[in-house]
Formats: structure tokens, sequence, C-alpha cells
């Protein structure tokens, strides 16, 4: 391997990954793809929700032979005390209606083989079961990468795709550590159930899905949610908080699923399933403004090794490939000129401003800082609501003009009206 | 399933296919660090129970063998005394749904 160059190396077949070898391989760039798991999937872990378009982008007609689960037409969100929940949704049988469907749910593993065997056959050289541990330069400019065992491989430029724990944005002294305020840990199992039960428990037909997020009292008051996707025969189940969360209040992961497994709301639609697999993430939530340089010499960088997180829209892996593909676009046009200076690959950062990549980073900036200063709200907006639904419907002999006031007075008193004010105006200018 | 005893930990990790190398990707750098630290965060919060307080040799214990590579404990380490890089190549936890 050491003799071997290629034009480029990208590290990590993950979204980002495949998505720029695909492309450069397209343009007949010589490319290698390494993986450190045994085959491309196994150290991955999503919801998992996929969003057609822009994996459109990179296969066309990807639908013909891409391992789908369900299309997505219903999509809920439930807000949670410990014993009730408002249920909020939109179904439309017209995301199904469609070809390819808005978005759908996956088994990432089983889409990982299935897209970086795209690459292969595109002429990708996919090396899986090697760890990347440092770059090689000359003259301060990245050439290379050095794995575990000791081995390089050169290349006019390397584009890390090394997920959230990315070591080469770190060896290119791109960026420093992560802060606990800027990862979210999320833990998920894989609970099996028949297709039948699922489609009845859920009202689905056929082969469509739904998605539910749910927040409140789940959280135990921290910065996260929980979420609960249909697969065709199985479940996938799990929650997220902040990492600084976790360190503050000594809450167990794994505990905090068990507790969701068990929730009133929850566990009828999980009843008799089976667990299939556990697993645990971290998800790079801190959102523009922790994001790295995303080039440099040589390198450039995508997906969740750069940040790029939507939290509020629940996006990721469509903002990695879309990311993959224009680092990739950047590479081939600096292969013309023959020139990989920071210069010229600064062209990555002006196409990702000029796409939603970037417009959506900067449009949710501030969202996490404001929750986080107004942290209260995670608690007392789910009690008040919910509080404010059981007295809505309950009868009790009272007119209904007392019901409402009583509503009122219990939100000025809980949270008062200037409270209320700033909670809204700080929504407001957060989400933009 | 409300009837059902909660699943531990270690039936959680039981699920799941590893091939486990005979060297530790994770050290903990200053054993003295540990002693200072009072809510020791990474016991509670490794989603996979890599670390544990030994009371009789006051440090932290690492099964780096239960590890399912999230890499939180780098972040959750109030001391950042955690050294934790990816297994070599190949090794570590292998998902099959992920």
């Amino acid at each position: 391997m050491a003799d071997d160059k290629f034009d480029s190396i990208v590290v990590g077949a993950g979204p980002a990954g495949v998505a720029a070898a695909i492309t450069m391989a397209r343009a007949g760039l010589n490319v290698a793809l390494l993986e450190r798991g045994e085959y491309a999937g196994a150290k991955n872990v999503q919801g998992a929700v996929l969003y057609s378009k822009m994996l459109a982008d990179v296969i066309p007609e990807f639908w013909k032979d891409c391992p789908l689960q369900r299309a997505i037409t219903d999509e809920r969100i439930f807000i949670m005390t410990d014993k009730s929940a408002i249920q909020v949704g939109y179904k439309s049988i017209e995301y199904a209606e469609t070809t390819p469907a808005n978005s759908y749910t996956i088994i990432r593993v089983e889409f990982d083989k299935w897209f970086s065997k795209k690459a292969e056959d595109l002429g990708v050289t996919l090396v899986t079961g090697v760890t990347v541990r440092d770059l090689i330069r000359e003259n301060g400019v990245i050439v290379g990468v050095k794995t575990s065992e000791g081995d390089e491989l050169r290349a006019d430029v390397v584009i890390a795709c090394d997920g959230v724990n990315s070591i080469l944005a770190q060896k290119a002294g791109l960026h420093r550590e992560w802060k606990a305020t800027e990862v979210a840990l999320g833990v998920k199992e894989v609970l099996a159930l028949p297709r039948e039960k699922i489609e009845d428990r859920f009202c689905l037909e056929g082969d469509q899905g739904s998605t539910t997020e749910m927040l409140g009292d789940i959280t135990k008051g921290m910065l996260g949610y929980a979420f609960m996707y249909t697969n065709k025969d199985s479940i996938a189940l799990g929650i997220g908080c902040a990492v600084d969360d976790f360190q503050r209040t000594n809450i167990k992961p794994y505990e905090l699923l068990e507790e969701l497994k068990r929730h009133p709301m929850i566990r009828k639609y999980i009843a008799g399933a089976q667990p299939l697999e556990y697993s645990a993430h971290l998800i790079p939530e801190g959102g523009y403004k922790s994001m790295p340089p995303l080039f440099t010499d040589g390198m450039l960088i995508a997906g969740d090794a750069a940040q790029m997180i939507n939290p509020t829209h629940r996006e990721g892996s469509n903002l990695a490939m879309a990311a993959g593909q224009m680092a990739a676009e950047t590479v081939i046009e600096a292969k013309k000129q023959g020139v990989y200076s920071a210069a010229v690959l600064s062209a990555y950062k002006k196409k990702l401003e000029v796409s939603f990549v970037l417009k959506d980073m900067k449009d949710h900036k501030d969202i996490e800082d404001e929750v986080r200063k107004r942290r209260e709200m995670l608690t007392i907006y789910p009690q008040l609501i919910n509080r404010a639904a059981h007295e809505h419907f309950r009868v009790d002999g009272e007119p209904k003009r007392v019901h409402q006031k009583r509503i009122m007075k219990m939100f000025l008193k809980e949270r008062g009206l200037l409270n209320m004010a700033l909670d809204a105006w700080a929504m407001r200018q957060a989400i933009g | 399933m409300s009837d059902e005893k909660p699943m531990t930990i270690e039936a959680k990790l039981g699920l799941l296919t590893y091939k486990n190398d005979h060297q530790s990707h994770i050290k903990i750098m200053q054993a003295d660090a540990c002693l200072k630290c009072e809510k020791k965060p990474c016991v509670t919060a490794c989603p996979a129970k890599v670390y544990e307080w030994d009371v009789a040799q006051k440090k932290i214990i690492t099964s780096y063998e239960n590890c399912i590579e999230c890499g939180a404990a780098r972040m959750m380490c109030p001391y950042n005394n955690i050294d934790w890089v990816p297994p070599r190549g190949g090794f570590g936890v292998a998902y099959k749904l992920g």
C-alpha cells in the first residue's frame, strides 16, 4: 500500500465520505476510501431517517436498489410528562405517492454497505479495517495519511470524513477537542416486532412509516430529546442529551433509555418487542459556532467531523452527503489547476455558503445557547401545556370559563407574563 | 414490557459483536486526577460501563473491551484525563444494524 499514490484519499465510509468518493470517481479521479470498521457501517449509528433529495443528487434513482425500510408519511411530536403527553403530528399519504418519498427510515449498516458498494462499482478503492491515526505533511502541506499499523498512503488531497471523533481535524490543527457542551450522547435500541403489529400500532399501510420525536420529562431537564422510528419489522427507540448534562447529573444513559421504554405513553408501542441491538453515538450539536475551519493546504473536512448537524430539524446525514459532494467538486476543480492549496480549496466554503448547509446552520446557530440560558423551559412548558390540556378536557361540573381562568392563572403563576414573553422572543430570535 | 424487569447494561452489551484487541485504546493519563474528581462522570455516563471506580486500589479500572466507541469519555472527564482513540483497524465493536 505504501507505494500507491492516489488523486485523493477519503477517510471514513459514512454518508460524507462515500458521497465524496463517488463524485470524484465519476470525474475519473483515482480515489482511496479508508474505513476503520471491518466493513462500511460497522462503526456507524444513526436514528435513522434518510432524506431523498441529497442521496438522489449522488445516486439518481437510488430507490431502485437501495435498502430502504419505510417511506415516512407520519411525523409526530410528543410533549411529555411522566403520566401524559400532548401528541401532535402531520400525516400525509402524499409523501408516499411520489417516488422517491420525501424521506425513508433506513438501517444504517445495510445502507452504508450498499452506498460504499456503489463507490466500489465506480472504481473507488475501498479499504476496510484501516484506522487512520495521523497525517503526512511535506513542507507544511498535507500529502497523505498514516494508519495505526504504521502504513503510509499518499495523495494530492485528503478529505476527512472521519466522523464526530475526527482525529484528522485535530491532527491538521484545525480544531481542538470538542467541549462537553458541543456534543450530545445518544443511546438507542432496535427492537424486533412483526410488521403487522407495527402497522396496527402506528396506523400504517404497507411500507408507510412514522417518526416520533419526544420532549419533556423523559430527559429529566437535560437538553435533548427521544425518538421512535418504524422500520419494516423493527422499531428504533433512542434518547440523546447534551454531554455536559450527563456530566452534571450523573444520569446513566442506558437507565434513561430503560425508563423511556417503560413510559406509559411508549410501552404499548414496543410491548413484546425483542431487543436486537444496543448502540451509542455522539452527535455534534455545537452548530455553526463550533465548526472548525473546513479546509487547509491539502485537506478538506465534511460531515460530523465538521459539526454539520441541524439538530432542530433532525438533519445530519443529508448535510454530510451534500458537503461530501461539494468537497469532491472542489477537488475536481483543483485537479484541473494541479494546485491543492488552502486558497484553491476555499471554494468549498463558498459552495457550502450558497447551499442549504451553511444557511441552515447559520440560521440555527443560537438555538442551543438560548435553550441552555433558559433551561427551565425544558421542564416547565411540557408540564404547563399538559396540565392546560388536562384542564381543558376535564368535566367537573364547573363552567368552561372557570377552567379557562384556571389555565391562565396557572401559566401566570408558574412562568409569569414577562418570562413567557422573553421565552417567546428568545426562541423567535434563535430560530430566525 | 412494563411487567418485565429492566434490561441491564450487561444484557444490552451482550447483544453486540466485538473483535477484541489485546491492547487497550483507552488510557487514564494521571491516576491522581481521579482521586480529586468528586462526581466521576465517566463511571455513570459511559453508555457501555467501561469505567469503574476500584475502591481498594483507588483508581479507575477500564474495561476497554466493552467500549462501543461513542467517544464521549474524552469530553465527559472534567480533568481531560481520558486518552481515547479509535481501536486499531478492524478491532472493537461491529454494529450489525447501526
